[in-house]
C-alpha cells in the first residue's frame, strides 16, 4: 500500500510543479536542460563525466563553487578540480556564477532522481501485432479463396446429382423455348458503322494508356528507397525545427546541394547520443530505434562514444541517392535556392513532414519549363535590373517570367 | 518574295586581293578529291548498302528488332540504384560543384610556365596560364595538355625493384646500403638529371653530393642549348641565357629561332604579339619583324618576310650582320644574291633605330651565339635582358659527353637519372642500353615505365608535376612555386624527398622550400601570399660586363656541302617527348603542316621532285606519302615524306619527341625517333637521302572542312595600305546583287530572314585578330579540356572525322600579288570556273606567305544549320549562341551539311568507354580530367562549339548570387582566356564599353562568308603585314 502511495506521489509530482519535496526535480530538469545537456548525460560520459550521483563522490560546497567558479578553481590548483580537468582532455567547464544554491540543488536532485523504469513491452507487442496481422491476412486470403473453390466444385456436384435423380425419376426438364431472337453479339457484328467506332475507340483508348505507360518510364515520382541510415527529415527539420541549408550548405553556392558530410552530422550528435523525442509505435520507430540509428552514425564517423573520441576508423555512408537527373541536364541549386530564394520544399515537397526521404517531383522537362513560365524574376537584383526594365517595356508587362528572359532556351540546361 | 527569288549573290573583290590555297593538292585542277572536300563533308559517299557479304538480312532484321525492343522494355523496367557517398570529414574549401584555383608552376625541362590549375571535388581538370605572373605566365599548348598527362594510365604505381613493386623502405634502405658501398670503394656514380632551376633542390642535391662524394651530377638537356650556355659563359662570365622583352622591338631579325614555340625556353610569344597590331586611330605601328630560316616554322610563318636559307648561308648571314652592324671581322661575302638583299635592307632598318632592334638566332653554335651576344651589345638593344638572364637550362655537352664515355667504357658502377629518359633521347641509345644494363646499380626516377626505367635494377616512381612541391628561379630574380593540387594518385615519392630520405632528413622538402623562401628569398611578401600567387619578383639584377669584345667570324664561312642539311625541330605539339603518350598533343594537328599523329622528313617541293618523292591524296581526301632513308656517318632512319611549301632548297626538317616503344599504348607509339640523329647535340646534320619503298599513310587534317573557296575567308593587306587608304579600299563591305542592283550585305533590304531584336540582356561576340594570332595552338587544346572533346585515333583523322571543335585553318598565299590576277578573277563567273582560274594563276610557292585562322562554331544570327534540323535539336538563343540539345539530336547530319563553315562534329562512334579508342576515356583514370559542367556526347550526336556556355552561364550566375552586373573581362571562353596573345576575344557587345564592342566598331573586323548573309557572330580582324617589297 504504501509503495503504490508512493509510486502514485511521484508520477503525480513530476508533472507538478506546485509541490516542492527538498529540491525541486522538474526546476532542475528544466535547468539541466537548458544548461547541461550539451555536455552532460544523466548516466553516460559525454563531453564531460556522467552527472548521476555525482553528489556521492563530491562534497556539496565543493560543487557549489566548482559550477560557480571551476576554472578559477583549476588555476587555483584545488587536487579535485585538476583532477576532473585532467580527465576530460583539459576541456573547461563553462561556469554557472548566476545559479543560486537553490538552482544547483535542484540540479543535483534531478541527477539523483531515478525515474521509473520504462515500460519496454510496447515495442515488442507492436511488433508482433504487426507481423502477426501481415501473416493473417495472407492466410485469410488463401483460406477463403479455397473455400469458395469448394463450394464452387460442391455447387456443381450438387446440380449434376440433382439432374441425375430428375432424370431417373423420370422428371422432364424444360429447356427454355427458343425465341427467334438475334443475340446481342450478332447484332453488333452486323454493324459495321459500331466495329469501326468500337476499334477506333479501342485503338485510341490504348495509344492513350501505351503513351502514359511509356511517358512514366524513367520518372521516379515517390521515390523513396531505404537507406543504410534511418535519417529522419521529419525530427530533424520537422520536430526541431533545422534549416533545410544547416546541413545541405552547399545548396547556397553550388550546383549540388550536397548530402552533408558526416562531420556536419557530428556538430550536433557529439552532445545527442541518445534520441528522446516523439515515438511513432505504429510504424516501429521507436526511441530504440533510433538511438540506434545515431549509433551507426557513430560507427561510420568512427566516434567512440566511450572515451569521447574520434578513432580515425571511418566508414563512408553509401546513402542511395533519390534525385537524378540525367547526364545531359544541367541544374544549378544555387541558382534556384540563392538568387531566385524558391522554398526548398517547392521541388522538394514537405520533406519536415517526411519520415522517409522520398521524390515528391515528377523532375521532368515539362515539369521545370510549368515553373519557368510562370515564374518571375527578381527584379531587386542588380544584375536582373536593366534587362528586366528593356524586357518588361518591350512586352508590355509588370513582371517578367523566366521563360521571357530565355530561360526555357534548350542549352540553358542541356550542354 | 518575288524580288527575293532574283537575288543573285556575287562577290566584289578587294583591289590587292591574293589567292590562298591550303595544300598543294589544292592548286591541282584535276583532283575531284579537292573539290569534294570543298562541296560536301566527306569525299566518298557513306558505305550504305554498299557492303554485300554484310547484307543483312529480314531474319536479322527481326532479331535486332526483338532483341531491341526486349532491351528498351527492361531498361524501362527498373533504374539503376545510384550511389552517393559524401565526405566523413569534408576539407572546408572544397564544395563539391565549385571548382578551386591553385597556382602552381611547370618547369619540365622543356616547358616554364606559371600556371593555374582549376581542380573540381580535388581533382585537377584544366590548365590555365597565370596571367598576373609578369614572365612565364603564357601557357602553351603542351602546358594546357599536362593535366592529361597526370591520369596516364602507363604511370608506374610504386617503386619497382627489378620489375616487381615493392615498399619504399625497401628500396630507400637497399639504396642506401649501395650509395655507402660505393662510397667506401669510391666507385664511380653519376647522377643525370634535368636541369632543376630550383634554389631548393639545388641545395638538397649538394647535399647529397657532399655525403656521397664519389657521385658526380650531370645535367642534361634534352633538347641542347649547351653551346649557347657556353657563348654567355664566354662573353659574361656565367652560364645562363639572355632574356628578350619583344615588346619594346621595332626590328625583329631572327636566324633560325623560333621564339614563338620553343627557342630557349619560349615564352615570348605574348610580348612579340604586343608589337604586332597596328592602330591607325591611337597613330599606333607594328614592328618588322624578318625570318631567315630552313624549316618552316611557326615563327617563320608569322614573319613579315620570311627567306629560306641553307645552315650554311645562316651562319654566313650572322657573320654578315656582325661584320656590317659592328665593324669587326671581314666580310667574305659569298651569299646568295637573293639573300644578300634581305640582309641589306635588315642593315638600312636596324640602323634606323639600333636601340629598338635585336638580332636573335636559334642555331645551337658557340660563335653564332657569340657574335648575336655581341651584335646586340654593340645596338644597345633594349629588347635584350642580359642581367636579369633566363637560368631554365644547365646542360653541358662536355661533361655529358663525358658520361657518355665512361657509361660505354664500363668505368661507372652506378647511374642514378631523374627527369630524364637517355635510353631514348641519346643519339647512340641502342649501344647504350647494353652498358645501361650492366651497371651494378641504376636507380631511375621516372613517372612512368620509359626506356631507361625498363632497363634500370630500381624505379622510383616520382610524383607528376601536378602532385608535387617545388620552387623555381627561372630568370634572375623571378621566382616560382610549384604546389601539389591532388594528393599523389600512386605510392610515389618525389625526387628531392627520396634524396632527403637518403640523407636521413627529418624534413621535407616541403618543409626545406619554406625555410629557404621565408629566410633568403622573400622580401616582403608572405610565404602564405607567394604560394597563393605562385610567383615572386625580388627586382634584383646582375651587373654583367662582357668579357670580350670580339670574335672571329671566319669559320662560318665554311664551303656549302653537297648534302642534305638535316634540321631536327621540336614541334608545337609534342615538343621534347617527354608528352608524347598524351592523346590530346598527338591528335593535335601541327600548326604547319597540319598533321596529327606523326612526325615526318620536311622537304621542299623542289628536291621531292628531284628525290623522286611525292605525296598524293587517296580517294577518301586522306594524305598519303613516299618513305625516304636518310642517313649520316653513324645512323640511319627510314621516315615518311611531306612535302613542305616554304622548306629551305637543300634541307630537310625532323621533328623530335615521337617513336618512342615504352611506357605507352600501342596505339601511341607513332612516328620515328630523331634522336638517333641528334649526334653531338647538333640540331644540324649533314645526310643523303634515298626514296624507300612503300607508302606512308598519314593523317593529315589540311583539307578537310575546306570552306567553298569563296574570297572573303581570309583578308589580308599591307600595313602601307592599311594607313594611307580608306577602309572601304582594305576591307570593303561585301556587296551583292538585289534586282541587279548592288546593295551593301549588311543593308536589311537584301535580307530574306526575320530580324530579332537583340539589344536586351547579353549578346556575344567572339574576335579573333588574324594579326595577333600566331597559330600556337593553346586554344585548341584548352577547348579540348573545357568541352570534353574526344580523341578519335589516326585512323579516323584519315577519314575526316576529327572531333576538333575549334581548328586553326592554315593558308599559304604567293609572296607576291599580281594585278592580272585580280582581273582575271573578277571576270569569272561560277565555281568551277573559278576553280579553274584559281588554279591556273597559281603556282605552289616556293616560300609562301602564311596566315592562320582559328575557325570554330560561327554562331550565325542567321544559322543554316537551325533551319535545316528536323527535330529542332539545334536552335538558337537569345544571347547570340547557335544552341545544341544533344539529347534531342536524332543524327541526320543534315545541319553539317548546310553550314558553310564546316564546324560541326558527329560523333561517329561513342569514344568514351569504348575499346576501338583506347585514349583517355576508356579508362577510369583517364576519365577524371572530364569537366563535370559538360556532358560527354554518345555516338549519333552532332556537336560543336557552345561558345562555353557552360562558363557563361557561370558568370553569369556569380553576378547574379552577388546582386551586381557583369564585369567587361569576366566573360571568357575556353580559348579566349588560352589565348595570351590576345588575339582571341570574348564579350558581350550589348555593354557598349566592353573591349568586345570595340573590336566589332574596329576598322579591320570582318565576318566569313558574308555575303551569304549568316550574320555570324565571330568576328575576324584584317591582317596586316609589315613586308613592302625589297
Amino acid at each position: 500500500m504504501l509503495q503504490i502511495k508512493r509510486i502514485f506521489l511521484v508520477t503525480l509530482l513530476l508533472p507538478s510543479l506546485s509541490i516542492s519535496q527538498e529540491a525541486d526535480i522538474q526546476a532542475g530538469k528544466n535547468l539541466f536542460n537548458a544548461n547541461c545537456a550539451a555536455c552532460h548525460k544523466l548516466n553516460k560520459k559525454a563531453v564531460g563525466p556522467a552527472l548521476s550521483g555525482v553528489t556521492e563522490k563530491y562534497d556539496k560546497d565543493w560543487l557549489y563553487s566548482w559550477i560557480r567558479k571551476g576554472s578559477q578553481m583549476i588555476k587555483d590548483g584545488d587536487p579535485q578540480a585538476v583532477a576532473i580537468w585532467e580527465e576530460y582532455n583539459r576541456a573547461v567547464m563553462t561556469n554557472y556564477p548566476q545559479f543560486s544554491n537553490e538552482q544547483i540543488d535542484n540540479i543535483l536532485a534531478y541527477t539523483n532522481f531515478t525515474p521509473p523504469a520504462p515500460v519496454n513491452a510496447a515495442l515488442t507487442s507492436t511488433e508482433t501485432v504487426s507481423q502477426g496481422s501481415n501473416v493473417s491476412l495472407n492466410i485469410i486470403l488463401v483460406v477463403s479463396i479455397l473455400i469458395f473453390a469448394i463450394l464452387i466444385v460442391m455447387l456443381f456436384l450438387v446440380q449434376r446429382t440433382l439432374i441425375k435423380i430428375a432424370n431417373a425419376s423420370g422428371v422432364k426438364l424444360e429447356s427454355e423455348p427458343k425465341k427467334n431472337i438475334t443475340p446481342l453479339w450478332e447484332t453488333v457484328i452486323k454493324n459495321q458503322f459500331l466495329i469501326f467506332i468500337m476499334v477506333i475507340g479501342l485503338l485510341l483508348s490504348s495509344a492513350y494508356f501505351t503513351y502514359g505507360y511509356l511517358m512514366q518510364i524513367g520518372i521516379d515520382q515517390g521515390y523513396a528507397p531505404i537507406q543504410p541510415i534511418h535519417y529522419s527529415h521529419k525530427i530533424h527539420a520537422g520536430a526541431n525545427q533545422i534549416e533545410c541549408k544547416y546541413c545541405h550548405s552547399s545548396a547556397r553556392v553550388s550546383k549540388h546541394s550536397g548530402i552533408p558530410a558526416l562531420n556536419v552530422c557530428m556538430n550536433c550528435h557529439e552532445y545527442i547520443a541518445d534520441y528522446n523525442g516523439e515515438e511513432d509505435l505504429e510504424n516501429g520507430y521507436t526511441r530504440d530505434f533510433y538511438t540506434n540509428e545515431i549509433k551507426k552514425l557513430y560507427s561510420a564517423v568512427g566516434w567512440d562514444e566511450e572515451n569521447q573520441v574520434y578513432t580515425g576508423n571511418t566508414k563512408p555512408v553509401k546513402w542511395v541517392r533519390i534525385h537524378n537527373l540525367p547526364d545531359f541536364v544541367y541544374f544549378n541549386h544555387a541558382q534556384h535556392a540563392q538568387v531566385a530564394k524558391i522554398e526548398c520544399q517547392t521541388c522538394h515537397g514537405p520533406v519536415e513532414e517526411m519520415e522517409i526521404m522520398y521524390q515528391y517531383s515528377p523532375l521532368t522537362m515539362g515539369w521545370c519549363i510549368d515553373c519557368h513560365r510562370e515564374s518571375n524574376v527578381d527584379k531587386d537584383n542588380e544584375y536582373y535590373q536593366k534587362v528586366h526594365n528593356e524586357l518588361s517595356k518591350k512586352y508590355g508587362v509588370e513582371k517578367l517570367t523566366v521563360a521571357q528572359l530565355g530561360g526555357i532556351e534548350c542549352a540553358k540546361c542541356h550542354y | 518574295m518575288e524580288e527575293l527569288n532574283v537575288l543573285n549573290v556575287i562577290t566584289r573583290t578587294m583591289q590587292n586581293k591574293k589567292l590562298y590555297w591550303k595544300g598543294i593538292e589544292q592548286l591541282d585542277t584535276d583532283s575531284t578529291i579537292v573539290e569534294g572536300l570543298e562541296n560536301n563533308e566527306f569525299v566518298e559517299k557513306l558505305p550504305v548498302n554498299s557492303n554485300d557479304e554484310k547484307n543483312s538480312s529480314r531474319r536479322d532484321f527481326l532479331k535486332y528488332v526483338g532483341f531491341s525492343s526486349a532491351a528498351a522494355a527492361l531498361v524501362g523496367c527498373e533504374g539503376p540504384v545510384i550511389k552517393s557517398v559524401p565526405y566523413v570529414v569534408q576539407p572546408e574549401q572544397i564544395i563539391p560543384g565549385v571548382a578551386n584555383y591553385y597556382a602552381t608552376t611547370i618547369a619540365d625541362g622543356n616547358d616554364f610556365s606559371s600556371i593555374l590549375v582549376k581542380t573540381r571535388e580535388g581533382r585537377p581538370i584544366k590548365i590555365e596560364s597565370n596571367k598576373d605572373a609578369s614572365t612565364f605566365g603564357d601557357a602553351n599548348a603542351r602546358v594546357h595538355a599536362s593535366v592529361l598527362s597526370l591520369y596516364d594510365s602507363n604511370r608506374v604505381q610504386g617503386p619497382k625493384i627489378s620489375g616487381e613493386y615493392t615498399d619504399w623502405q625497401t628500396l630507400i634502405n637497399l639504396v642506401r646500403v649501395n650509395l655507402d658501398n660505393f662510397s667506401k670503394d669510391d666507385k664511380k656514380v653519376v647522377l643525370l638529371t634535368q636541369t632543376y632551376p630550383s634554389p631548393s633542390s639545388k641545395e638538397i642535391i649538394s647535399e647529397f653530393l657532399d655525403a656521397y662524394p664519389n657521385i658526380s651530377h650531370v645535367t642534361y638537356d634534352t633538347i641542347s642549348n649547351s653551346s649557347t650556355l657556353d657563348a654567355f659563359e664566354n662573353i659574361y662570365g656565367l652560364r645562363a641565357m639572355a632574356d628578350y622583352d619583344f615588346s619594346k622591338a621595332e626590328n625583329i631579325i631572327s636566324i633560325d629561332a623560333d621564339f614563338l614555340s620553343d627557342w630557349q625556353g619560349g615564352g615570348y610569344s605574348s610580348g612579340y604579339t604586343k608589337t604586332r597590331i597596328p592602330d591607325k586611330s591611337q597613330n599606333k605601328t607594328m614592328s618588322y619583324h624578318i625570318q631567315f630560316e630552313s624549316n618552316m616554322s611557326l615563327t617563320g610563318s608569322n614573319a613579315d618576310d620570311r627567306v629560306p636559307a641553307k645552315p650554311s648561308d645562316l651562319k654566313k648571314i650572322v657573320a654578315r650582320l656582325y661584320t656590317k652592324l659592328t665593324g669587326n671581322g671581314e666580310d667574305k661575302g659569298s651569299l646568295n644574291p637573293s639573300i644578300d638583299r634581305y640582309v641589306d635592307s635588315c642593315i638600312d632598318k636596324i640602323m634606323k633605330s639600333p636601340k629598338k632592334s635585336v638580332v636573335i638566332s636559334g642555331i645551337d653554335d658557340v660563335d653564332v651565339q657569340e657574335l648575336i651576344l655581341l651584335i646586340n651589345s654593340s645596338l644597345k638593344s633594349e629588347v635584350i635582358n642580359i642581367n636579369n638572364p633566363r637560368l631554365i637550362k644547365e646542360g653541358d655537352n662536355k661533361k655529358l659527353n663525358k658520361f657518355i664515355t665512361d657509361l660505354e667504357s664500363g668505368s661507372l658502377s652506378g647511374v642514378i637519372t631523374s627527369g630524364v629518359n637517355p635510353l631514348y633521347s641519346l643519339p647512340n641509345s641502342d649501344k647504350l642500353k647494353e652498358s645501361f644494363k650492366s651497371l651494378d646499380f641504376s636507380l631511375v626516377f621516372s613517372e612512368k615505365e620509359d626506356e631507361t626505367a625498363k632497363s634500370a635494377m630500381y624505379i622510383a616512381a616520382t610524383n607528376n608535376y601536378l602532385e608535387s612541391w617545388g620552387d623555381y628561379e627561372l630568370k634572375k630574380g623571378s621566382f616560382f612555386l610549384a604546389q601539389p593540387t591532388i594528393r599523389p594518385l600512386f605510392d610515389t615519392i618525389q625526387f628531392q624527398d627520396f634524396l632527403l630520405k637518403i640523407l636521413n632528413s627529418d624534413l621535407s622538402f616541403y618543409d626545406r622550400i619554406k625555410s629557404n623562401w621565408q629566410n633568403r628569398i622573400l622580401r616582403g611578401k608572405t610565404w602564405g601570399k607567394s604560394l597563393q600567387d605562385g610567383y615572386y619578383n625580388d627586382f634584383s639584377s646582375l651587373n654583367l660586363k662582357a668579357k670580350k669584345t670580339r670574335v672571329s667570324v671566319s669559320s662560318l664561312y665554311e664551303e656549302n656541302s653537297n648534302e642534305f642539311s638535316l634540321v631536327l625541330y621540336s614541334k608545337t605539339g609534342i615538343g621534347d617527348g617527354s608528352q608524347s603518350s598524351n592523346p590530346w598533343l598527338q591528335e593535335f594537328p601541327d600548326p604547319i603542316s597540319r598533321v596529327t599523329w606523326d612526325n615526318y622528313l620536311t622537304v621542299s617541293a623542289v628536291d621531292a621532285k628531284k628525290l623522286n618523292l611525292n605525296n598524293y591524296n587517296v580517294s577518301n581526301g586522306a594524305l598519303n606519302g613516299s618513305y625516304a632513308t636518310i642517313s649520316t656517318e653513324k645512323s640511319q632512319l627510314k621516315v615518311p615524306v611531306l612535302i613542305q611549301p616554304g622548306q629551305a632548297e637543300g634541307t630537310v626538317g625532323l621533328a623530335y619527341g615521337y617513336g618512342k616503344t615504352e611506357g605507352m599504348n600501342d596505339v601511341m607509339k607513332v612516328g620515328v625517333n630523331a634522336y638517333s640523329l641528334y649526334h653531338n647535340f647538333s640540331n644540324i646534320q649533314s645526310v643523303k637521302i634515298v626514296k624507300s619503298e612503300g607508302d606512308h599513310e598519314f593523317a593529315c587534317i589540311q583539307l578537310h572542312n575546306t570552306m567553298m573557296g569563296r574570297d572573303e575567308i581570309i583578308k589580308e593587306t599591307d600595313i602601307d595600305t592599311y594607313n594611307s587608304k580608306e577602309k572601304s579600299y582594305w576591307n570593303p563591305t561585301v556587296l551583292v546583287s538585289k534586282n541587279h542592283i548592288e546593295t551593301k550585305v549588311t543593308s536589311k533590304e537584301v535580307d530574306i530572314w526575320r530580324e530579332f531584336d537583340r539589344s536586351t540582356g547579353h549578346h556575344f561576340n567572339l574576335a579573333i585578330d588574324l594579326n595577333a594570332c600566331n597559330g600556337c595552338g593553346a586554344c585548341v587544346i584548352a577547348c579540348h579540356a573545357e568541352n570534353n572533346v574526344p580523341v578519335v585515333g589516326k585512323e579516323e583523322v584519315r577519314k575526316s572525322r576529327d572531333m576538333h571543335w575549334l581548328r586553326i585553318d592554315r593558308y599559304f598565299s604567293s609572296e607576291d600579288t599580281f594585278e592580272g590576277d585580280v582581273k582575271a578573277k573578277d571576270e569569272t563567273s561560277g565555281y568551277s570556273e573559278y576553280r579553274a582560274t584559281q588554279t591556273k594563276l597559281e603556282k605552289a610557292a616556293a616560300n609562301p606567305k602564311v596566315v592562320f585562322q582559328p575557325v570554330m562554331c560561327q554562331h550565325c544570327n542567321h544559322a543554316p544549320c537551325e533551319t535545316v534540323c528536323p527535330v529542332a535539336a539545334t536552335s538558337h538563343g537569345r544571347q547570340g549562341q547557335n544552341q545544341m540539345a544533344y539529347n534531342r539530336c536524332v543524327g541526320t547530319r543534315y545541319c553539317a551539311n548546310n553550314c558553310p563553315y564546316k564546324v560541326r562534329r558527329f560523333n561517329w562512334f561513342s569514344y568514351a568507354e569504348n575499346d576501338e579508342f583506347d585514349y583517355n576515356l576508356n579508362n577510369d583514370l583517364g576519365r577524371m580530367v572530364l569537366n563535370p559542367d559538360v556532358n560527354v556526347r554518345g555516338r549519333g550526336v552532332m556537336e560543336k562549339c557552345s561558345l562555353c556556355i557552360q562558363m557563361t552561364q557561370k558568370t553569369i550566375l556569380d553576378a547574379k548570387k552577388d546582386g551586381r552586373r557583369v564585369r567587361d573581362g569576366e566573360f571568357q571562353t575556353a580559348c579566349s582566356n588560352a589565348c595570351s596573345d590576345g588575339a582571341i576575344v570574348f564579350g558581350d557587345i550589348n555593354d557598349k564599353e566592353s573591349k568586345i564592342s570595340k573590336s566589332n566598331k574596329n576598322d579591320r573586323a570582318y565576318r566569313l562568308l558574308e555575303s551569304i548573309g549568316t550574320k555570324p557572330n565571330v568576328l575576324y580582324q584584317v591582317k596586316i603585314r609589315n613586308s613592302k617589297k625589297v
